[in-house]
């Protein structure tokens, strides 16, 4: 039973990271209808700048992210300004999964040239030591991590719902051509929503990075696993990314703990394939229509 | 027949002629396993094309059926009473078949999906194929299979799996020709230009679009047992690559999605690249960057891809101006290219 409580725990702590990284991917989804295959990259992108800043300038790693976020604010604008803008126009969400998955394989390339494939992690105090709590083992990255996850979704919360641009940003997810209308930049909140939803996968980048050995190629897993997060709880609804997040992470470590962490990864899919079986617009969807 | 009805039919003998010969003329190994694989590439990205170029589905996910075909050839090869000879390109209808097997029940999840979340969910079952790969015991693991080399001589050791190869290609574009002149073709470009009308119209979109996914498996899944044959052995992340998603994707599209001739001349010209590209930076991985840069190029700047840009580029020459289909427009959805497959289709009925 303890494993199992603790299974529970363990999802619910990375939960709230990947929480953070797809709410990043749904807000560009929900805003520009564009589908961000690079975030997987951009993560992993994260925890390499993380690893160069701790590794070669003593940079403790949650310091870091104040520098490695705006770098991604940065690359996430430059991203949007050199290939998003310039998609042709119809099927724009489709166009845009092949142009950032080609924008993803150049990142990978990339890190390859620089970092070759050996497998690296992020070290810090916090990453080997864990608090005892009611006879649980919870290791500080985990919690520290989870506290980031939901502070920063709070700024974004608070950005979104008490900010003017917040409001664009809304009025845009709801309406581009009124939004346009009422004299809303929409493109230049598209920029910077794509801006932002990169951003996050510095925080996100660095969490993973502690708690996982990574390589260039490790972005794979972690998109699929972001698609299937922002799909699962219906793309463009961030709080259905949370729900969505939590739980499948919740169903893996528990399926890790309890049974193979071979087979956890499996049953994250499979469950995927079974909600969009039953429900092809994901647990919080919008109505199918806006959907396309 | 007019003069100009048998230009067509001449260019594609003077083509087939051409790749015939070609072992003969280039014996040098290296030629022929680049060619090998170009044929094994044409062959997928023609099958692709077959279903997401007609009906506008991009799917990012039939390395899984690439996969099936490796995994079932690779799983049979193991008992060895099988031997090691021509005979063991037997096993590749069946590896077809198992891959267009697999893809029913694939093709009935995925597709009650549409659009983007299509994309996204047949990304999502090609990774599920990949790790039920590399957990399962009968798929070897993470150390994969080894396929027994094959009994012939190793100075012609390439030209049984390019003639195969090439058998194979020959197959997939007839089949791609046959559907896009059908009227089950004609069902799927109804589809593609807009699905709802086309079941108003009576069209059974379901069947419809399921038929097409299932096709397009099959001769995916011949090419991986092809290539698993040729290569010997069959890991998880090589026969379940992301990487070849993207390729015949990128193919088809810079070729010219939703045309019979697009893939293959996509195919012919990018595979020798990457080829040639992985045999000289393999070391440093610069082949993923100048491919991913490709792309973006294509992407961006030839969106219609090369055969309807040509095609549109002749029809406004022969009808004089502004009939052609403007410069530009997308090919999914856009008529430029249905309208380069009736220039394609008048060529050979006068």
């Amino acid at each position: 039973m303890t494993i199992l409580y603790q299974g529970l725990i363990d999802g619910v702590l990375t939960g709230a990271v990947y929480a953070l990284m797809a709410a990043g991917l749904t807000l560009i989804f929900g805003v520009m209808d564009i589908i961000n295959i690079a975030q997987g990259v951009f993560v992993v992108l994260a925890a390499y700048l993380s690893y160069v800043l701790a590794a070669h300038f003593g940079v403790d790693l949650f310091v870091g992210i104040l520098i490695t976020m705006p770098a991604l604010f940065l690359l996430g604008i430059a991203v949007d300004w050199a290939f998003i803008r310039r998609l042709p126009a119809t099927d724009r969400t489709t166009m845009s999964i092949l142009v950032t998955y080609a924008v993803a394989i150049v990142v990978e390339g990339v890190l390859t040239v620089i970092f070759g494939v050996n497998y690296v992690q992020l070290h810090g105090w916090y990453v080997t030591k864990s608090i005892h709590l009611l006879g649980f083992y919870l290791p500080y990255i985990y919690v520290f991590g989870c506290g980031m996850a939901v502070l920063l979704m709070a700024a974004i919360y608070l950005m979104l719902y008490q900010t003017r641009f917040g409001r664009s940003i809304r009025a845009s997810l709801q309406n581009r051509p009124a939004a346009r209308l009422v004299g809303i930049n929409v493109d230049r909140v598209a920029t910077l929503t794509f801006g932002i939803g990169v951003a996050v996968t510095a925080a996100g980048g660095m969490v993973f990075g502690a708690t996982t050995a990574f390589n260039p190629n490790s972005g794979y897993d972690l998109i699929s696993r972001l698609l299937s997060i922002v799909i699962l709880g219906g793309l463009g609804s961030m709080a259905g990314a949370m729900v969505a997040a939590i739980s499948m992470l919740m169903v893996e470590d528990v399926v890790a703990s309890v049974w193979s962490p071979l087979w956890s990864e499996v049953v994250f899919f499979a469950a995927l394939v079974v909600v969009l079986t039953l429900r092809p617009q994901g647990l919080f969807g919008r109505s199918f229509s806006r959907a396309q | 027949m007019s003069r100009r009805g048998l230009i067509k039919p001449g260019l594609i003998a003077l083509a087939l002629l051409a790749f015939v010969l070609f072992p003969f003329v280039f014996s040098n190994p290296t030629y022929t396993t680049i060619a090998v694989f170009t044929l094994i590439y044409m062959t997928s990205t023609t099958a692709w094309n077959g279903f997401a170029g007609y009906s506008g589905y991009i799917p990012l996910g039939h390395a899984a059926f690439f996969g099936t075909g490796a995994y079932t050839f690779a799983v049979i090869a193991q008992h060895d009473h099988l031997g090691a000879g021509y005979g063991m390109f037997g096993l590749i209808p069946l590896s077809g078949l198992v891959a267009g097997l697999v893809a029913i029940p694939v093709g009935l999840v995925a597709l009650r999906t549409r659009r983007h979340t299509f994309v996204v969910i047949t990304i999502a079952i090609f990774f599920l194929f990949q790790l039920v790969a590399t957990n399962l015991g009968i798929t070897g693991g993470s150390s994969g299979l080894q396929v027994a080399s094959p009994t012939w001589p190793g100075a012609t050791y390439n030209d049984p799996f390019y003639f195969v190869a090439l058998g194979l290609l020959i197959l997939a574009v007839a089949a791609s020709w046959t559907i896009r002149r059908s009227r089950f073709g004609l069902q799927l470009l109804a589809i593609r230009d807009d699905e709802a009308r086309a079941r108003g119209l009576g069209v059974r979109v379901g069947r419809v679009k399921l038929t097409a996914f299932v096709i397009s498996a099959i001769p995916i899944g011949m090419a991986g047992a092809v290539y698993a044959y040729f290569v010997g052995q069959v890991f998880p992340q090589f026969v379940f690559d992301p990487l070849f998603d993207l390729s015949i994707a990128l193919m088809a599209f810079f070729g010219g999605l939703g045309t019979v001739w697009g893939p293959l001349l996509g195919g012919i010209l990018l595979e020798p690249l990457q080829q040639y590209l992985t045999f000289s930076y393999s070391v440093g991985d610069l082949y993923l960057i100048i491919y991913g840069v490709i792309f973006l190029v294509v992407i961006l700047l030839l969106p219609l891809g090369i055969v309807p840009s040509v095609s549109n580029l002749l029809t406004r020459r022969r009808s004089g101006r502004g009939r052609a289909s403007p410069p530009g427009m997308a090919a999914i959805g856009g008529d430029g290219d249905a309208r380069a497959g009736l220039v394609a289709q008048s060529g050979t009925t006068p």
